[in-house]
């Protein structure tokens, strides 16, 4: 009697246990998830835009495809937060050296209007060199956000600008186009450094 | 032009001597402002942003209500979020009270004070005075250092 009302009790906690793990995989990964902003980016190979760097070559996802890739949104006119992940960026790669050289980074301006080509390759120019600026049309910038689930807004400020709001997080991607995860906006130096040294290896492993 | 530009120059001189008195006015004295630091900025279009730790060494709360500096026509005190998406936003951070022993930080990725409408460019290795203005009518001016575009702290 006492052992089948354990075995009850069991069966009922593992029931439980079970709806509880369901409805968390339903909210957070299952068809209950906040779409689209749960979603990972897409490879780089199924996005589609067409962009300017600061040297006036034109880009796409295509040619981010061979190295590991490193890719952040944000714009010149935010003196804050853009600084401070571009900064951040310039810290990791000068702690990756040599192995800096062998990665993509772009950084991708969400305020085309005022972030002209001439403006990008000034601005980036004060940071680390391998750190690329890429600007271009409105409904460009507008897909390339789509493909890697980035949103942005423009907010009009009390001066009569504007700021723009925007994912601040950074995209790693492995040398196939693959995401490997992304780095937190501000995220500290010795989780954002390994988390790079993945996506540069995955490049060796990921040749299969 | 020419002349507009002057006017604007002379404004900037009186605003300053104005800001490097300031001090001298009572009600502040338990105020310490340290670790001060901005980064230089690309000709005067964008905002610039400073950085700093206001500490309350005395017996009552301070409330920050204000900044004024002869660099910048509006400066505010403004707070960067990001979100559990990772989105980022920065808002205006209103009146800041600092309790007594207790200090703010202002640092990159979270308040600051963000300097709009630059009257002349930020250059690396300069100086310029920030008022910091209080409920009680109080004052702080602190010299703030200008490093390069690309610092990360008050050590550069």
């Amino acid at each position: 009697m006492q052992r089948r009302q354990l075995v009850l009790y069991g069966a009922a906690g593992a029931g439980f246990l079970g709806l509880t793990l369901f409805v968390g995989w339903w909210r957070v990964d299952g068809p209950g998830a906040p779409e689209p902003k749960g979603q990972r980016p897409l490879p780089l190979s199924a996005m589609e835009f067409r962009l300017t760097d600061h040297e006036e070559n034109e880009v796409g996802p295509g040619n981010l495809i061979g190295r590991p890739t490193m890719v952040f949104f944000g714009f010149t006119y935010c003196p804050d937060v853009c600084p401070t992940t571009l900064s951040d960026i310039s810290g990791w790669l000068e702690e990756l050296g040599d192995e800096a050289s062998e990665m993509n980074v772009v950084f991708i301006t969400v305020d085309p209007e005022r972030d002209t080509v001439e403006a990008m390759a000034e601005y980036v120019g004060y940071f680390h060199p391998v750190i690329r600026g890429w600007t271009g049309p409105e409904d460009q910038i507008a897909r390339a956000a789509e493909g890697f689930r980035a949103s942005f807004e423009r907010v009009p400020t009390e001066g009569g600008g504007y700021t723009m709001n925007h994912t601040a997080s950074v995209f790693l991607f492995d040398a196939e186009g693959e995401l490997v995860t992304m780095i937190d906006y501000h995220e500290p130096r010795e989780f954002a450094v390994p988390k790079i040294r993945r996506a540069l290896t995955e490049d060796v492993e990921g040749a299969t | 032009m020419v002349k507009k530009l002057r006017y604007t120059n002379a404004l900037a001189v009186l605003l300053m001597v104005a800001g490097l008195s300031a001090p001298a006015l009572a009600g502040s004295e338990d105020v310490v402002v340290e670790n001060a630091w901005s980064r230089a900025s690309i000709g005067v279009n964008r905002p610039g942003a400073a950085y700093m730790t206001v500490r309350n060494t005395g017996e009552d709360a301070v409330t920050l209500t204000g900044l004024a500096t002869p660099l910048a026509m509006m400066p505010e005190i403004h707070e960067s979020k990001t979100n559990s998406d990772g989105v980022s936003s920065m808002v205006p951070a209103g009146e800041i009270t600092i309790e007594p022993g207790q200090s703010v930080a202002l640092e990159p990725g979270g308040l600051h004070a963000m300097l709009m409408k630059l009257q002349e460019p930020m250059t690396e290795g300069e100086t310029f005075p920030l008022t910091l203005t209080f409920s009680n009518g109080g004052e702080v001016t602190v010299e703030v250092p200008i490093l390069g575009i690309a610092a990360r702290g008050p050590e550069g």
